[in-house]
């Protein structure tokens, strides 16, 4: 049963590893900002998501669960939260995915004023 | 090993922070250093330190920062002239600095002069003349009391400044023009805000709990104060001034700042007229440990309230400028039209 324990949470905490650093690499692979933010936000969720459940299995202590508990809840708030606030904030001043064509651009920004 | 890729780090977004144009950036990188300062501090086993380090590095002046080059724009401004007679001072004075490190203790020598001289006073009899687990509280709110109290006032003078500088008394009309123009800028932060609600509740607890358990763990009343203020700065940066204003009135907040002052200096009278020095709570109370309780949760009680309520005032004098500023723009614009 320990053993069985260790070697699932030991499982657990490579795979958040493997997600949170594939975000890293996305970071900075990727073409624009929309995609790198994609590429964090999705994976750094579930990568620490994966992590804390590993150190919860490591620990006996009740407290420290708990306490992990917690910072996973503050997380699994927060983090999807700031990205969908990151990508509103981009597109809201102008930012356009890349692939979009110059001219589509311009048609958004003319339908855009003439709604305001 | 750990200490030296911190401190690497820390070297490298200091670099970042001088080449960097863009302000905004700029701040966040603070933000960033702020947060690795106190990971290094971690790593050194000064939590209480590292907590401050994150709470006031890391997250409330990020935000004051921030509300401050929403007015001045983001972008620094272009230099024509080499400041080489800086860079010079820069250079020698640096230079003597490293000098004069030549003769102290190499880090972590056990035989340093600062552990020596009343460090082990403090780690060795603090269990028993204090009474609480955390040295570190007992050690700012009990032995080194008067000094703490200065750092209170600097806090508060910093508070006034602020005030005397940039505070404005607002009519009401325009008041209600500024409230409509929020209203209709926030609207549109439907998750941000809901999110937002739900967590500062817990924030707020999360405060109190800092400042009432920094007897026992890492925390009093500088973090509270900070993590306190920063839930109502989220409020009013979500909700507009104006509502946050309603929830914590200016008049009653600034009564408040004064009062920590006072609270933490009327300790230090009682303990006089007790017949003790200025800051020994071993008289307020008959049992000496009971007198240190007591004195340790007023101090931290009067720093805890003032830190939160000079935090609440500096942003609302920022954030209060800004509007006003807004509000000038968009009437010079409709003008203008």
């Amino acid at each position: 049963m320990e053993l069985l324990i260790t070697i699932v949470s030991g499982l657990f905490l490579l795979v958040g590893s493997f997600l949170c650093l594939s975000g890293g690499v996305g970071i900075i692979r990727f073409p624009d900002f929309y995609t790198r933010m994609h590429a964090v936000g999705v994976t750094d969720t579930l990568g620490s998501v994966m992590i804390l459940t590993g150190l919860m299995m490591q620990s006996s202590d009740l407290l420290v669960i708990a306490k992990l508990i917690m910072v996973l809840l503050l997380i699994l708030l927060v983090g999807p939260t700031t990205s969908h606030v990151l990508a509103k904030a981009a597109f809201h001043n102008g930012l356009q995915p890349k692939g979009l064509s110059t001219e589509n651009k311009h048609n958004n920004k003319e339908s855009s004023s003439s709604n305001t | 090993m750990i200490n030296i890729v911190l401190l690497s780090l820390l070297v490298v977004v200091a670099i970042g922070i001088i080449r960097m144009k863009d302000l905004f950036a700029v701040v966040m990188l603070t933000g960033i250093y702020g947060l690795l300062s106190a990971s290094f501090f971690v790593a050194m086993d000064a939590v209480d330190v590292a907590f401050t380090e994150a709470a006031v590095g890391a997250g409330i002046s990020t935000l004051l920062m921030l509300v401050v080059i929403t007015m001045t724009g983001r972008k620094e401004k272009a230099t024509r002239h080499k400041p080489f007679a800086a860079l010079f001072v820069v250079v020698i004075t640096g230079g003597l600095l490293v000098y004069g490190t030549l003769d102290m203790p190499l880090f972590g020598s056990a035989d340093a002069p600062i552990h020596n001289h009343v460090a082990p006073r403090y780690l060795n009899d603090s269990m028993q003349e204090i009474g609480i687990p955390n040295v570190v509280t007992s050690v700012l709110a009990s032995y080194r009391a008067f000094d703490t109290f200065g750092e209170v006032v600097v806090i508060f003078t910093a508070g006034i400044g602020v005030l005397a500088m940039l505070f404005a008394h607002r009519r009401r009309e325009e008041d209600e023009k500024l409230a409509a123009i929020n209203d209709s800028m926030h609207e549109k932060h439907l998750v941000i805000r809901i999110v937002t609600k739900m967590l500062i509740p817990f924030i707020l607890l999360f405060a109190l709990y800092v400042q009432f358990h920094g007897d026992y763990g890492p925390g009093g009343g500088f973090q509270a104060g900070v993590i306190f203020s920063s839930a109502i700065v989220l409020y009013a940066m979500l909700f507009g001034l104006s509502a946050a204003r309603r929830v914590v009135n200016q008049g009653f907040i600034q009564l408040m700042a004064a009062f920590g002052v006072l609270c933490y200096g009327c300790v230090g009278i009682a303990s006089l007229l007790n017949g003790g020095n200025f800051f020994d709570y071993n008289v307020l109370s008959n049992d000496p440990v009971a007198g240190q309780h007591l004195g340790i949760l007023l101090i931290e009680w009067g720093v805890g309230v003032t830190v939160a309520s000079i935090m609440i005032i500096i942003f609302f004098s920022f954030a209060g400028r800004r509007e006003i500023q807004q509000y000038v723009e968009q009437n010079k614009n409709k003008e203008s039209v």
